[in-house]
């Protein structure tokens, strides 16, 4: 009998003892020994797979290496945001196929935001023609997978515009147009670009060398909408305060515009307009058909998609809003404005980081129609030619997961300024 | 010409397949057929015909090969390979050999454990270009968009001939043979580029061939020949001397119209050697003595294959340029038969 009570007085002791056993019997550890032994399962399987890999490696008699990178690439890239050419690395290859990548997924963004935010509006429309086409382009360009688009506006571009050749001549059966200033060719189209005559040079930035002239440019705009912001703030801070809101409209205009046109005509800057010299027209900017196919497929068709998360958004925020704004005697313009939208944003910016993220990875579809991204440089050309799959292939999905979250980073911080504020 | 991605594939299956395979002849007799991997079509080279029978330069090889070991020419199963496929196909024993446009290059005959035979076509990369453009030198081609398969060897080529000459040009790279041709008949480029003899097949099958040129420029060495795989010693030989056969055939000769005739023995001892009435050649091979006799019957001589398949009187049109015999100012010179 005295061993049963010493027993049960051992029980009753805690942390008397720690036996093994307890790992399992006791509900303390268990959860915690079932999670470092599947913990160490899944080491020895990511173990065994780099072993294996590195194994299968030496047995072919290939090492792990990123030397490639600084290896002359040998092949040619036709659209090159910064200088480049077939005796430079393999490395300044990939990244001129990194600006490329980044140049689309801006394009097509920017595109697919625009489109999705009228269709969007617009699907709501009380007029039944503009609702039902907008309904028309939702579901079509929706419902048909994104290469096609981006084939079909390829094939529109290449078969069905004139070739440069027909430009030429006393009677040319095709024409430049807005003033000869504009040529739509099916080689791409050939705009008008922008030159100061007394430009500034180039500024060295490690691998890259930005126009100083453009960086101005755009610190100038930035620095003219930062200064426009401020404008309104304090005109708004006197309407508060007097109730009569002060005119800003031409200082609006004046700081927005006028440092900029005055930098402009400092710098002497005139338009160069394309034009047929030899083969191509020659001069201007010229906007490949992989550009325009790319940026076409991937911005309308998802537009498409931004549309239905515009008007969920809208929907979403209810109609006693609207009824209390009309009450107070606002116009449905500003109702839209100033009471729906902001509270919709909240319920739009979360999925549309979503879609930007599609937009950026769908980029890599590029090869289809020979857009010269990262995909078809480094993981395309610069594999094939090397052989270094492996080294190839990971460092381009750590690109695109670099890129990837770091947009979600930023939106995600947007998202937070703008989302409902709880407290 | 093209660089195969899948060199790590490739080479597992290698290892695998490598020594197991070393009977090739023996299993071949067995199954009663020859497996050739040719490529997916390529006019003249290998192509169906209206009835569905494979016809071409490199088939006339395959075919060769199969009257020598199987005493039946049409005995060939024709498996149709990729540039991507040809060399896995090849390794893993779902072919017996390749006869298909592939590049002899140091990394393929190295690298990747092949072993090149012989050269049965000396090509090189050139240019085709519109007639209307007038285009009658690649020199000339100073400022013109370029269609060009992505990825393989022509790419590079390219780069390098334009920078020699201090030209500019724009790339407009392609993925398929099939889609440079549409790009190229849009007008979306100046310039298609590829092997001279894959420009000529492509040219012949367009609606107006004269109206587009091949320019006289050549700036690439691609010699295309049979591949087998390495480690089996008297499969190799077999294949080697076929094509030899074939070539010394057109030396000696020796037509598909004479070879019968020639066969009861000659005054010339290498013909004599060649066809089996003097030495033991076949049994050297693991052949009977008519070997080469019957793969000469088949389609005839290296020069018969040619003209019937690409030269100057088919479509296709192509001139014997390099493929001349060595007596007559060309590059083709079988080995001696001795």
């Amino acid at each position: 009998m005295s061993t049963t009570t010493d027993q049960r007085y051992t029980k009753v002791e805690p942390k008397k003892s720690f036996h093994l056993s307890m790992l399992l019997y006791d509900q303390r550890y268990r959860s915690i020994t079932i999670q470092v032994f599947f913990l160490f399962l899944l080491m020895l399987g990511a173990a065994w797979l780099i072993d294996n890999t590195v194994n299968n490696l030496r047995a072919l008699g290939r090492d792990f290496s990123f030397a490639f990178l600084n290896a002359p690439a040998g092949y040619d890239i036709n659209q090159r945001p910064i200088e480049y050419n077939s005796q430079m690395t393999h490395g300044r290859a990939a990244l001129v196929g990194f600006l490329n990548t980044m140049i689309l997924a801006v394009l097509a963004c920017v595109l697919a935001t625009v489109l999705g935010v009228i269709a969007g509006v617009l699907r709501l429309s009380n007029n039944w023609i503009v609702g039902r086409l907008m309904t028309v382009y939702v579901e079509v360009f929706r419902n048909i997978p994104t290469l096609l688009w981006i084939l079909i506006f390829g094939a529109i571009m290449t078969e069905a515009m004139p070739a440069p050749s027909a430009f030429r001549g006393d009677t040319p059966s095709a024409s430049m147009i807005f003033n000869d200033s504009v040529a739509i060719t099916n080689r791409g189209v050939f705009i008008p670009s922008i030159i100061f005559e007394r430009d500034l040079g180039y500024l060295q930035i490690g691998p890259v060398a930005p126009s100083i002239s453009w960086l101005l440019v755009i610190v100038i705009i930035a620095a003219g909408i930062w200064a426009n912001k401020k404008l309104i703030a304090h005109a708004t801070r006197v309407q508060n305060a007097t109730g009569v809101r002060p005119k800003t409209w031409w200082k609006s205009l004046l700081i927005l515009f006028g440092p900029i046109i005055l930098f402009f005509v400092l710098l002497g800057a005139h338009l160069e307009y394309p034009e047929l010299r030899g083969f191509n027209f020659a001069g201007g900017t010229h906007l490949r058909n992989s550009l325009i196919a790319m940026w076409l497929g991937l911005g309308i068709y998802t537009g498409a998609f931004i549309a239905e998360i515009v008007r969920a958004g809208i929907l979403a925020i209810n109609k006693g809003q609207t009824e209390a704004a009309y009450a107070l005697g606002l116009q449905p313009g500003k109702t839209m404005r100033l009471v729906v939208l902001p509270q919709a944003l909240r319920v739009i910016i979360p999925p549309l980081i979503s879609n930007y993220l599609n937009i950026t990875k769908n980029t890599s579809l590029g090869l289809a129609v020979g857009y010269m991204d990262l995909r078809s440089t480094l993981g395309g050309i610069t594999i094939n030619q090397t052989g270094r799959e492996l080294e190839g292939m990971m460092l381009m999905m750590l690109i695109y997961l670099a890129i990837s979250l770091t947009i979600s980073g930023v939106l995600n911080v947007y998202n937070s300024r703008v989302k409902l504020k709880e407290r | 010409m093209k660089k195969s991605v899948f060199v790590g594939a490739f080479a597992a299956t290698a290892l695998v397949a490598g020594m197991a395979q070393a009977q090739t002849l023996e299993s071949i007799q067995d199954r009663g057929e020859l497996n050739c991997g040719v490529s997916t079509g390529l006019a003249g080279f290998s192509a169906p015909d209206a009835n569905g029978v494979w016809q071409g330069f490199d088939v006339a090889v395959c075919r060769a090969v199969a009257a020598a070991v199987l005493d039946d020419a049409m005995a060939v199963n024709f498996v149709p390979t990729t540039g991507q496929t040809r060399f896995s196909a090849l390794a893993s024993g779902e072919v017996d050999m390749l006869a298909r446009n592939t590049t002899w290059t140091f990394t393929r005959d190295i690298d990747l454990n092949l072993t090149f035979v012989g050269v049965n076509y000396y090509d090189g990369q050139g240019f085709m270009v519109n007639r209307d453009l007038g285009v009658s030198s690649a020199t000339e081609l100073d400022g013109a968009t370029v269609c060009i398969q992505t990825g393989t060897t022509t790419e590079l080529n390219l780069a390098d001939f334009f920078r020699s000459n201090g030209m500019e040009y724009e790339p407009v790279p392609i993925e398929t043979n099939a889609e440079a041709q549409q790009q190229y008949l849009a007008g979306a480029c100046d310039v298609y580029t590829t092997d001279v003899s894959g420009l000529a097949a492509t040219r012949a099958s367009f609606e107006s061939p004269d109206a587009h040129v091949i320019l006289p420029e050549v700036i690439s060495k691609e010699p295309l020949g049979p591949v087998v795989r390495d480690g089996d010693k008297q499969w190799e030989g077999i294949v080697r001397w076929t094509l030899f056969a074939l070539i010394a055939a057109e030396e000696l000769g020796i037509t598909s119209a004479n070879v019968a005739e020639m066969a009861q023995g000659t005054d010339m001892p290498e013909v004599n050697r060649l066809l089996g009435t003097e030495g033991e050649f076949g049994a050297m091979l693991g052949l009977d003595s008519d070997w080469a006799v019957r793969a000469i019957s088949a389609a005839g001589n290296y020069g018969e294959i040619f003209a019937a398949n690409i030269g100057d009187q088919t479509p296709i049109g192509l001139a014997r340029g390099l493929n001349a015999l060595w007596t007559q100012g060309g590059l083709q010179y079988a080995m001696p038969f001795r």
